[in-house]
């Protein structure tokens, strides 16, 4: 291949033909264009004429100008040109494709796997045999390699994972044995692991990189902040591309009805680090119901953070019991629940019966006693086993209530309580007994400091140990739970201040209100809040970014899970996804809370390819065409010269030019009218037509029949003008896919059996027509062959496209119908032909005989559409000077008819104007009534 | 049809004049077509004479007879009234339709050829003069004029028949009777002086008539440019430009300065000209016809 600069030749020895183009200049430029030999009788009078210039016949300039770059350009194109040709030294070994394969590759695989059967079928036409890594997921053994077409075949199979590579031990136990060429697949991201599975590769023989120039991008999981949802939006961009400014964040869950859609977007701007931050700043309502925050419009697991209840708060209702002291704030029995709670829950306070109005997710009942005898008792009963959580403290209130009439304990009390540790009792106040396995507080640190010096005491029951979730260390019960229906009751034989216990003071018990999800999780779980609990994976996310049921996948280890959580990201045994266990959820996001994004950077001795290098343009094609267009040009402008453009040839010839020039413009003009789904009504007509009132009909495409639907709309808007005060102006043709029928009151339909059928856009527009009180007269002018029905083409057309609109049930016009009697009193709706009844929207089923009127009273409505087949416009038809076009029927009885048919019209008219005021006639007894008094 | 030749000797004769034959009904057909867009009288001579119209009522004169008497009218006063009819006066008509080649040329494709518009407009005014009791012939000795219906088919036929040699006709006059009228339809492109001298034959011989310019839109706009070569029908004529564009003037300039001259040598000859179109209707063509030999009356 020969180079001149960015542009090679496949065969540049074909240049030497442009040596020839001076000769080919002074050939053309000697040969005149042929005169045109032209039969007319006139020459006798042309005898003698001279003419005037009287210099040589030679072919003009331009002419040989737009020759010379025809010949040229078609030299130049079968010398084969080519813009940025890829000139590559042939290879041979084996062929070793690196793909990371990971979160960060799903957003372009396609490509990916384009580029991959690219090389697939390089080798395979070179004959290397080639082989797949998948750094995301390793394989345990080194891959041998096989031929290429077979990889090529198992590439479908082959998808991203959703996890970032991680870091092998040795990279070289995934590397094949021998020497071999490497074409790596970068996501483009920065990784541990590179710079070693660099160098191994590079020894291995030549390495390609070929990496994206598009940023990737990815989401942390959603905080609150300041009562805000905040998520942060991690950017790398490539060190060319310029950055990614705006990126809209959608905050995705379910809806009140079930479905799944967009609950709200907000928009980030990255910064130059590389960091955004999209702000939700939602009802409680609403942000609970977030299941997951997605990048719009990115396909990849990391652009997708799942939520879980750390951004759930949940509605907490604290009751306390007796009148709070003025001024002892620290021994509220609900100071230190508030203090736990508020900045992880929505407090509510007040009443009870005020609280269960509210329906909150949690009532807490500190010191209340004797429940029974509350008005709200069954209230609450049934709150609960609805699924309620009722949290219960004890106190000095409790403690004396008589609890065998308290249905709402998990455990019968023995009256009293006990207190140990105090001034009139032996021995120490207790500490906590380990948490039983299977308690939601298990794996809970026990501290040290953590005394209770009075408890209320259980009556020793069966069920006693099973209800105990804590327990002093004398096995004494300190918090027992038990179901009630759907919901559950909770007991701490303790007061939630710190009058019995130190509990309240400690760290562990909004610990335990939270393990209770009661509160959310403030802050990133630790290792200690999930070990000891088995979570079970409740839905999974696939490299794409889709959620996925995990009904198979195993269950976790809560150990392994926090260290996950803790920054070591999801791995093939731990996909991300949602885990949930007794109640609580955690979402395990492919990007942690702390992770930055860093672009991948390569050593300038390796070649890396990507979207930004230039691709490879033939150039053959175009200049072949060029070539072809400017002989075409030369074609015309030759004929134009020797005076033998004229009369069609000159129309076709300047339609074949604007055709020449117009495809870019006029494509450009439809992009830009496309989005705009208005109708594009021409100014002037909108302006006539809503101007004043005008008959339209509908353009069927048959000249002839628009013709005379035009002429005899034309009739009746003279006959209009003459006999009432509607006086129209000029009838229209309207087409519904450009016209803007809102203008319109009345349109003329006449169906022929070969219409086209309108657009879904007109149909919706002439839906709209319908509804916002316009008239369409359909006629199938075919009443003299066939009634109205299937029969004819033009019936079975008239089905067809009138199947989309929304038509109301119809009926043969009843005799009492409003049409008969709007202007002219009428029996009969001829048109050219007398025919068939037509068909008008039905009328209510519950319509009655009007008292002292012969006809029902109909009031409300006007009929939408008006079917027949008589033909009316032929019978309306006029000329220009008011002459009949078509005969009706024959003689005086014809012309009757005739005078009929226009009646017709007008009392159509009149029903589209006036509506239904003619059947308000019903009401003239009364009016003559009161008229009389 | 009165061109069928009755004897049945040669095949190929009858053959051929069966196809001349078959262009002669629509030919008739639009003449009479185009002739039923005229309501017409006969030539009433405006003046009292022997005829069959009412002309007016003049006194009783002594020398008429008393059967002239109109007793209807001479009854509402004493005065004794005659009634006069027009005098009506069979007249010869004599049509020249130049058949030669340049007759033969149209400017467009939905154009008829000058040669067809002048055929009919020249059968068209035949059929009127017939239906008229006019005697209606071809100035050339084939068809001297005669009344009837009959005449209108041999007429048709003569008119249908092939062209002439030449490029250019020029009107052949010596079969022309005295004081007949005379129509020519040409497009007078050729030399002028036959017809200068034809029309001076015939005013000697006391005919008046008729000249109707034919002509083809592109005859009279000459819409050519560029390098051509014209050549006249029959090809004896040609005439190499290299820019039609630029004669245009000058040969508007020569057809207003032809027009002119027949116009004068009309006007000389007591004779009406005009010019036609065959792009317009052939109606306003006839009617002017009618006219025309109405008015030289």
């Amino acid at each position: 291949m020969w180079m001149i600069g960015p542009l090679g030749f496949g065969a540049p020895w074909l240049l030497l033909g442009l040596l020839a183009l001076p000769v080919l200049w002074l050939l053309l430029r000697a040969v005149p264009p042929a005169p045109v030999r032209r039969r007319f009788p006139g020459v006798a009078l042309l005898l003698g004429l001279t003419d005037e210039d009287q210099q040589a016949d030679r072919t003009p300039w331009w002419l040989l100008l737009l020759r010379m770059a025809a010949i040229a350009a078609a030299i130049i194109g079968f010398a084969g040109p080519v813009l940025n040709p890829v000139v590559q030294a042939p290879a041979d070994g084996p062929l070793l494709i690196v793909e990371d394969g990971g979160w960060a590759s799903a957003r372009d695989w396609p490509r990916r796997v384009e580029r991959i059967t690219d090389a697939l079928d390089e080798a395979g036409r070179a004959g290397r045999p080639a082989a797949l890594v998948l750094l995301s997921d390793p394989p345990p053994v080194p891959p041998v390699f096989a031929p290429a077409e077979d990889m090529a075949a198992a590439l479908p199979g082959i998808t991203p994972r959703p996890w970032a590579p991680p870091v092998p031990a040795d990279p070289a136990a995934i590397l094949p044995e021998g020497r071999f060429d490497t074409l790596w697949l970068s996501d483009g991201l920065a990784h541990p692991a590179r710079a070693d599975l660099l160098a191994a590769l590079s020894a291995r023989g030549n390495l390609r990189v070929w990496e994206p120039g598009t940023p990737v991008l990815a989401l942390r999981p959603a905080r609150i902040e300041d009562g805000g949802l905040h998520v942060t939006v991690l950017a790398a961009t490539a060190p060319g591309a310029p950055p990614a400014t705006t990126i809209e964040v959608a905050a995705i869950g379910l809806d009140p009805n079930g479905i799944e859609r967009d609950l709200a977007r907000a928009p980030a701007t990255i910064g130059p680090e590389g960091l955004g931050a999209a702000v939700f700043d939602l009802p409680p309502e609403l942000r609970n119901r977030i299941a997951r925050f997605e990048i719009a419009g990115q396909r990849s697991a990391g652009a997708v953070a799942l939520t879980d209840d750390a951004v759930k708060r949940r509605k907490v209702a604290l009751v306390a019991g007796g009148a709070a002291r003025e001024g002892l704030e620290l021994l509220s029995p609900t100071h230190y629940l508030r203090q736990a709670l508020a900045p992880s829950a929505d407090l509510l306070e007040g009443g009870l019966a005020d609280v269960l109005l509210a329906a909150p997710d949690v009532i807490i009942l500190a010191d209340i006693a004797d429940l029974a005898d509350l008005p709200e008792a069954d209230r609450l009963a049934e709150w609960v086993e609805e699924g309620g959580l009722l949290v219960r403290f004890a106190g000095p209130r409790l403690a004396a209530a008589q609890s065998g009439a308290d249905p709402l304990l998990p455990v019968r009390l023995r009256a009293g309580g006990r207190s140990i540790g105090g001034t009139m009792s032996w021995g120490e106040p207790r500490r906590l007994g380990p948490f039983p396995e299977g308690s939601p507080f298990a794996g809970l640190d026990l501290p040290a400091d953590v005394t209770v010096r009075a408890q209320v005491m259980a009556e020793p029951a069966p069920e006693l140990a099973e209800r105990t979730i804590a327990a002093l260390e004398d096995g004494t019960p300190l918090v027992t739970r038990a179901a009630f229906g759907d919901g559950s009751v909770v007991l701490f034989h303790v007061t939630a201040n710190a009058e019995w216990s130190s509990l309240p003071l400690s760290g562990l018990f909004v610990r335990m209100l939270e393990r209770l999800a009661i509160s959310a999780r403030a802050t990133p779980p630790e290792a200690g809040d999930l070990a000891g609990v088995t979570w079970v994976p409740a839905r999974l996310i696939d490299a794409f970014g889709r959620l996925q049921d995990a009904a198979e996948a195993p269950g976790v280890d809560g150990a392994a899970l926090a260290a996950a959580l803790a920054g070591a990201g999801p791995g093939a045994d731990l996909p991300p996804g949602l885990y949930a266990a007794e109640g609580r959820a955690v979402a395990l996001n492919v990007i942690g809370p702390d992770q930055v994004l860093a672009r991948a950077s390569w050593p300038a001795s390796v070649p890396v390819e990507g979207a930004v290098t230039p691709q490879q343009t033939p150039l053959k094609g175009a200049l072949l065409l060029a070539s072809l267009v400017l002989l075409l040009a030369d074609i015309l402008a030759s004929l134009a010269l020797s005076g033998r453009l004229r009369g069609p040839r000159a129309g076709i010839a300047a339609a074949l030019a604007l055709a020449l020039i117009l495809p870019a413009t006029g494509a450009e003009a439809q992009m830009t009218a496309a989005p705009s789904d208005a109708p594009r009504m021409d100014e002037a007509r909108a302006i006539a037509a809503a101007g004043n009132v005008v008959l339209a009909h509908v353009i069927t495409g048959d000249a002839e029949t628009d013709r005379i639907a035009a002429a005899g709309l034309a009739g009746l808007s003279q006959v209009l003008t003459r006999r009432t005060t509607v006086e129209p102006s000029a009838p229209m043709a309207v087409d519904p896919e450009t016209d803007d029928l809102a203008l319109f009151t009345f349109l003329y339909w006449p169906i022929t059996a070969d219409q086209p059928a309108p657009s879904p856009m007109a149909y919706a527009r002439l839906n709209r027509y319908l509804r916002g009180g316009g008239m369409i007269l359909f006629d199938t002018r075919d009443a003299d062959i066939a009634g109205f029905g299937a029969a004819t083409d033009a019936g079975r057309r008239l089905q067809a496209l009138a199947a989309p609109l929304d038509i109301p049930p119809l009926e043969p016009i009843p005799p009492d119908h409003v049409l008969t009697r709007t202007f002219y009193l009428l029996q009969d709706f001829p048109g050219r032909h007398a025919g068939t009844s037509i068909w008008v929207e039905a009328a209510p089923p519950d319509a009655e005989q009007a008292e002292g009127m012969p006809f029902r009273n109909l009031n409300d409505g006007v009929t939408p559409v008006v079917i027949g087949g008589n033909d009316w416009a032929a019978a309306w038809a006029t000329d220009a000077r008011g002459m009949a076009l078509f005969p009706v029927g024959r003689g005086q009885a014809g012309e009757r008819q005739r005078e009929i048919a226009y009646r017709f019209g007008v009392n159509l008219v009149m029903h589209v104007l006036t509506g239904n005021y003619k059947s308000d006639q019903v009401h003239v007894p009364d009016l003559l009534e009161r008229l009389g008094q | 049809m009165s061109l069928a030749p009755d004897s049945a000797a040669a095949l190929d004769l009858r053959r051929q004049a069966e196809g001349a034959a078959q262009a002669l009904p629509p030919l008739l057909v639009a003449a009479e077509h185009l002739a039923a867009a005229v309501q017409m009288g006969g030539h009433g001579r405006r003046r009292a004479g022997a005829g069959e119209d009412f002309w007016q009522y003049r006194p009783a004169h002594p020398g008429d007879e008393a059967r002239f008497v109109d007793w209807r009218r001479s009854a509402r006063s004493d005065q004794q009234y005659v009634r006069d009819r027009e005098w009506q006066l069979a007249q010869s008509v004599h049509l020249w339709v130049d058949a030669a080649a340049s007759m033969r040329f149209s400017g467009g494709g939905d154009r008829p050829e000058k040669g067809a518009r002048a055929r009919l407009l020249a059968l068209a005014l035949a059929v009127l003069m017939i239906r008229a009791g006019e005697r209606v012939g071809l100035t050339g000795p084939l068809a001297p004029p005669r009344p009837g219906r009959a005449q209108l088919m041999h007429l048709a036929g003569l008119l249908s028949s092939p062209a002439a040699a030449g490029d250019y006709g020029a009107p052949e006059v010596a079969a022309v009777m005295p004081r007949s009228r005379v129509v020519f339809l040409s497009d007078f492109l050729g030399d002028p002086a036959p017809v200068a001298a034809a029309l001076g034959a015939l005013a000697d011989r006391g005919v008046s008539g008729v000249m109707l310019q034919v002509l083809d839109p592109v005859e009279e706009d000459f819409p050519f440019d560029g390098r051509t070569i014209f050549e006249s029908m029959g090809g004896s004529l040609r005439h190499e430009t290299r820019q039609a564009g630029d004669l245009r003037a000058r040969y508007l300039a020569r057809l207003a300065e032809r027009r002119d001259r027949l116009a004068q040598l009309a006007g000389q000859a007591g004779w009406q000209f005009s010019t036609h179109h065959t792009g317009a209707p052939a109606q306003g063509a006839l009617l002017w016809l009618h006219g025309a030999l109405g008015r030289g009356r």
